[in-house]
């Protein structure tokens, strides 16, 4: 008994020890820095190096709110991420849905759409950006021969076809991953629904409708809700896609350019909080919904 | 051949043509830079979409890149590193929270699965200053610093996952035999969640490898930059349209490392983002 009791008070040193180390650099790298960015913004923070900081109240939210150009990336990251995550969605059902049924090459197909996964967001910014060049990208050379357009078009030089080019891009590179969760969540769901279901004459239609979709909705939700968090903070496709055109920024890129452009740290860090809040009401979404337990 | 076998055939057909055209729209960017990346200049800026001339020029031209090779230097240093710190600290904590008793443990998972999903540019700012005053702005150590806010979080959560699945009876009948808490981690469970820890550790260095914000923000010399910069700045020495044979030869570089590794790992690396994302 005496043992127990020691093992027990044993273990639970030793999981103050592990956990000790790991939460402190936690807190160094997340919990630090966000503290440091909630007092900057409410401070004039030039990184000049010049002007000493000083108190500021709330004027770099006011700053930010009465800024067109913020308001602007706001919708262009709202639609944004509302047409990708829509189409990864109904695509990623698709893929999920071929991919969870028996056919030959089977194998290789799950292989090749983690292709699009794996590779680096800027290097297939860079790759779509040459299949989109004005004269040689091969879209314009192929819609040009087969006179669907008639002449070619500078696709990335305006928002109106820029930005579903950009899209184009982003559900190319994540539609796996909601493909893979999808997939995952088709797998949980028990042969024997479908069996009985066509016991009782349902078509493929149907059994697709009152069966499958039910069951892979949970699973939808979770991966919708973790696919916008990360549409709503898309940077890397836009910074290389279309520069920093003031005209399709979303609101990390002006976030960024606030800190690294105009070396202001209490606008940027205004616009970070921003971002933070709503973001964490998706968190917070996401918590609820994946039914997750944490004891 | 009756209304009910062409259906089916016609359904078949349907079937794999769909399955067809999954792989060539996943494909065909891929295979596309591939096949740009060994066309010779002259031939890469024609509108013949068929290749006339294949070579190895824009692979030579790269690799002669001083600022290129460096940068790739960077990303293995900064990404190996950023992946063995998150295993290290983060598989001794997701072993307390998935098999110590720990008072806090509700709490803590919850704060680490939130954390997962911490948006970086919230502390874009709050890092930019800490990193300077650390004097570790433009260095590699400062990137390996800040990889670590998305790192960790997957690390302990995924790994916390992979410690609880493990059976009770195996750390038991060790105890009985009088071994510490430590030495069951170290000869006992440690073994047995190396898939995990493979999984973990290649989703970490991908999400590395690929990191663009950060590296773009916290470096500013070359010798510093990462390989994923360094493609976004890509310049021509003289002429003002993109060097694109050079660009897609450099992309297709540190992109088919990559895809080996997935070919090779398929079946971990997708136990591991299901893990991370739908398990709980």
């Amino acid at each position: 008994m005496a043992r127990e009791i020691d093992l027990l008070e044993r273990q639970k040193r030793l999981a103050w020890y592990l956990i000790v180390p790991a939460v402190f650099v936690v807190f160094l790298v997340i919990g630090y820095p966000l503290i440091q960015v909630l007092v900057y913004s409410f401070m004039k923070y030039k990184l000049d190096g010049v002007t000493p900081p000083s108190f500021a109240g709330i004027d770099n939210y006011l700053f930010i709110f009465s800024d067109s150009d913020f308001w602007h990336a706001v919708w262009i990251t709202l639609i944004f991420t509302f047409f990708s995550v829509t189409i990864e969605s109904v695509l990623g059902l698709t893929v999920a849905l071929v991919a969870n049924s028996k056919f030959k090459g089977r194998t290789f197909l799950r292989v090749a759409i983690l292709i699009p996964w794996a590779i680096p967001t800027v290097v297939s910014s860079q790759i779509w950006r040459w299949m989109f060049n004005d004269i040689y990208g091969v879209v314009n050379v192929i819609l040009a021969n087969l006179h669907i357009i008639p002449h070619k078009l500078a696709w990335l030089a305006t928002p109106a076809t820029a930005l579903p080019v950009i899209i184009a891009v982003d559900v190319w590179k994540t539609t796996p991953f909601m493909s893979l969760l999808l997939l995952a969540g088709l797998q949980l769901i028990p042969a024997d629904l479908y069996e009985a279901a066509s016991i009782d004459g349902a078509t493929g239609i149907r059994k697709f409708f009152s069966v499958t979709l039910p069951l892979v909705t949970p699973t939808l939700l979770v991966a919708l809700i973790f696919r916008t968090l990360d549409a709503l903070r898309v940077f890397d496709i836009f910074y290389i896609m279309v520069g920093g055109q003031g005209n399709m920024a979303t609101v990390a890129v002006y976030n960024q350019q606030q800190l690294i452009a105009f070396l202001d740290a209490g606008v940027g860090s205004a616009t970070s909080v921003v971002i933070l809040i709503f973001i964490m009401i998706f968190v917070v979404l996401y918590t609820r919904f994946s039914k997750t337990s944490f004891e | 051949m009756n209304d009910q076998q062409t259906k089916v055939l016609v359904l078949r057909v349907l079937f794999y043509l769909l399955v067809v055209v999954i792989l060539v729209f996943n494909l065909f960017p891929f295979l596309y830079a591939l096949l740009s990346s060994f066309r010779p200049s002259n031939d890469l800026f024609s509108t013949d979409l068929w290749p006339k001339a294949l070579g190895l020029d824009h692979y030579q031209a790269v690799f002669k890149d001083a600022r290129f090779v460096g940068s790739l230097l960077n990303s293995v240093i900064v990404a190996g590193s950023t992946v063995l710190i998150s295993l290290a600290l983060g598989s001794l904590c997701a072993y307390a929270l998935g098999r110590l008793p720990f008072r806090f443990k509700g709490p803590v998972l919850y704060l680490v699965l939130t954390m997962t999903m911490f948006p970086q540019i919230s502390v874009l700012s709050g890092l930019f200053v800490m990193l300077k005053a650390l004097n570790l702005f433009n260095t590699r150590q400062g990137l390996v610093v800040t990889y670590l806010i998305f790192t960790m979080p997957f690390t302990i959560w995924v790994m916390t996952q992979y410690f609880r699945s493990l059976p009770k009876e195996l750390e038991e009948a060790a105890y009985v035999d009088g071994a510490s808490p430590l030495t069951v981690f170290w000869q006992i469970l440690l073994p047995l969640t190396m898939p995990g820890l493979v999984s973990t550790g290649l989703l970490a260095f991908i999400a590395a490898w690929n990191e663009f914000l950060f590296a773009l923000t916290f470096t500013v010399t070359d010798t510093m930059k990462t390989v994923p910069v360094v493609i976004s700045q890509f310049s021509g020495t003289s002429s003002f349209e993109q060097p694109w044979g050079s660009i897609m030869a450099a992309s297709m570089v540190v992109t088919i490392p990559l895809v080996i590794l997935v070919m090779i790992f398929q079946y971990r690396i997708v136990a591991g983002l299901t893990a991370g994302a739908v398990k709980g």
